[in-house]
């Protein structure tokens, strides 16, 4: 696993205590004209910490996510990204912020015309990358996620499993400055979810700030250092973001 | 992403297996009609032209007098004097045979009747329409024979002219209709392309597409649909007017002559389909960016 990002990189975590990457004021989401799915939310992330999100289905795990990477405008409050008011960015930049974040889908969304190489060369292409450099890279990160036999398969011939790796490979090929993970390993057996997460914290080691959202303790209970957020009917409930689980245990 | 390569990755960016060939034969028929529409007015433009041209500097001095040997002498007179004017080209009298037989449908074998005061007529050509000319010739004729009438051609088949002239001008506006309509369906394609393939834009976008990347996916597609299907129609076109004119030119007709295409003309027709590739190109462009203009 650790070819991918190069030998020898994972010594220490750099991130915890570093610039916040990420700043939410007194966030809210609303969808139309419905009641708030996120209301006075206000967090920080530390670049290069560790972070899994966790609430009951239709807390607003995935909506605080959205925000996260862009897809959602709050429609109050403020959250600043790398340092900027992201509900203020201008459309035209928000293609270079994007770049900036890696984004595992719950539903994956992977291109099911597409073979599984060119759904994971696809942020390198977006990103205007010369195509005799994608081959290397998409090849490597194939090989690690252990389907480098079926980069020629289309997602509807790929299992759940399967099309996860694939939509984590893609997530992950640019060396995200931030990762952001919406049950990531949902649809994958023990062993692989525990080779993904190992994933993730190395990239996290690399200075990579992990957000994961997840039902799973016993996949946060891997990360010792990671920090946890619980959304509870669309509030967070540790604005400070230092509960651990299990909860009491000091951060390390 | 560079547009209009067959190589690139990008190419299969969307889904081929949902494209249908609507587009292509849509162009097809639009340019088919343009074209067919194109030929017709510089068909037309072209007899106008060569109508002005020869009727330009055609002018007929009419001599009417009762006494045929007076008529005969100031016409051989006349004859002389504009021959010798400048920028006369040709001068001759109409043969006497030749009016009575122009006259025999209305005046039958009176018309032969050599004591029947027909006036003289004498056709002048001259090489250019131009007004002072026509003075000069005027003056020349009048000096000889006051009763002269001069008669300009131009001025007999001017309702023809205009009529050549309003067909053009109908067939630049059936152009400019087609091509909007053309501009019109690569819009409501462009826009239908981008509802049906929205999974995949909404993926690219969150990797950090620009609006134009994903305008240029479609631009390349809409361009190469118009292109092919304009092409398809051009060649349909250009075969029935080459048709068209190889049957005018049987006819022998000198009107008819004039409507005949130029190599010009024909390069015109053929760039239509180019001209509206880069149209639609523009046009697909401008509805993709509208359109997720809209979005965030």
């Amino acid at each position: 696993m650790a070819g991918a990002f190069g030998a020898g990189f994972i010594q220490e975590r750099p991130g915890a205590g570093m610039a916040n990457i990420v700043q939410f004021e007194n966030v809210g989401l609303r969808y139309g004209t419905g009641a708030e799915t996120l209301s006075d939310v206000s967090f920080t992330l530390s670049a290069g910490s560790f972070y899994f999100v966790t609430g009951a289905s239709g807390a607003g795990k995935t909506s605080l996510l959205k925000l996260l990477y862009l897809a959602q405008r709050p429609t109050r409050g403020i959250v600043r990204l790398f340092g900027e008011d992201a509900g203020a960015l201008p459309r035209k930049r928000l293609p270079g912020f994007r770049r900036r974040i890696g984004v595992v889908f719950q539903d994956f969304r992977l291109l099911p015309h597409l073979s599984a190489y060119d759904n994971v060369a696809l942020p390198l292409r977006v990103a205007g990358m010369p195509e005799s450099e994608v081959e290397g890279p998409v090849r490597e990160m194939l090989a690690w996620v252990g389907l480098k036999d079926r980069d020629a398969a289309k997602p509807p011939t790929l299992s759940g499993g399967e099309q996860q790796r694939i939509a984590i490979a893609r997530s992950v090929i640019t060396r995200p400055e931030i990762l952001i993970a919406d049950e990531p390993t949902g649809n994958v057996d023990p062993d692989m979810a525990e080779r993904l997460l190992h994933l993730f914290d190395s990239l996290n080691r690399l200075g990579t700030t992990v957000v994961v959202a997840t039902h799973d303790f016993q996949l946060i209970s891997r990360i010792p250092d990671a920090r946890m957020m619980r959304i509870e009917k669309g509030r967070l409930n540790d604005p400070t973001g230092a509960l651990r689980y299990p909860p009491g245990k000091p951060p390390s | 992403m560079t547009p209009l390569m067959r190589d690139k990755p990008e190419r299969r960016l969307l889904d081929e297996s949902r494209r249908t060939r609507g587009m292509l034969w849509v162009m097809a028929i639009m340019l088919f009609l343009t074209v067919l529409a194109a030929a017709l007015g510089l068909g037309m433009a072209g007899a106008s032209r060569t109508l002005d041209r020869q009727l330009a500097g055609r002018l007929t001095i009419q001599l009417a007098e009762g006494d045929a040997a007076k008529r005969d002498a100031a016409t051989r007179v006349i004859v002389q004097r504009v021959r010798a004017l400048p920028g006369v080209m040709r001068v001759a009298e109409v043969d006497r045979a030749r009016l009575a037989e122009l006259l025999e449908p209305w005046l039958g074998e009176a018309g032969l009747d050599a004591d029947l005061p027909m006036p003289a007529m004498i056709d002048v050509d001259l090489a250019s329409g131009d007004s002072a000319a026509i003075d000069r010739v005027r003056t020349a004729a009048r000096a000889v024979a006051p009763a002269a009438q001069i008669d300009r051609h131009a001025q007999w088949l001017s309702p023809v002219s205009a009529f050549l002239d309003t067909i053009t001008w109908f067939a630049v506006a059936l152009v400019v209709l087609m091509a909007t309509a053309t501009a019109i369906v690569v819009l409501l394609t462009a826009r239908g392309g981008l509802d049906s393939h929205r999974d995949t834009i909404a993926v690219l976008h969150m990797l950090g597409s620009t609006d134009m990347q994903v305008a240029r996916l479609f631009q390349r597609r809409i361009a190469l649909d118009t292109l092919l299907g304009g092409l398809l129609g051009t060649v349909a076109a250009l075969g029935i007017v080459w048709l068209l004119g190889q049957q005018a030119a049987g006819l022998g007709s000198e009107l008819l002559g004039g409507v005949a295409l130029v190599p010009t003309d024909w390069l015109l027709l053929l760039l239509l389909p180019v001209a509206f590739a880069l149209m639609a190109l523009v046009a697909a462009r401008i509805a993709v960016l509208g359109t997720l203009e809209k979005t965030l």
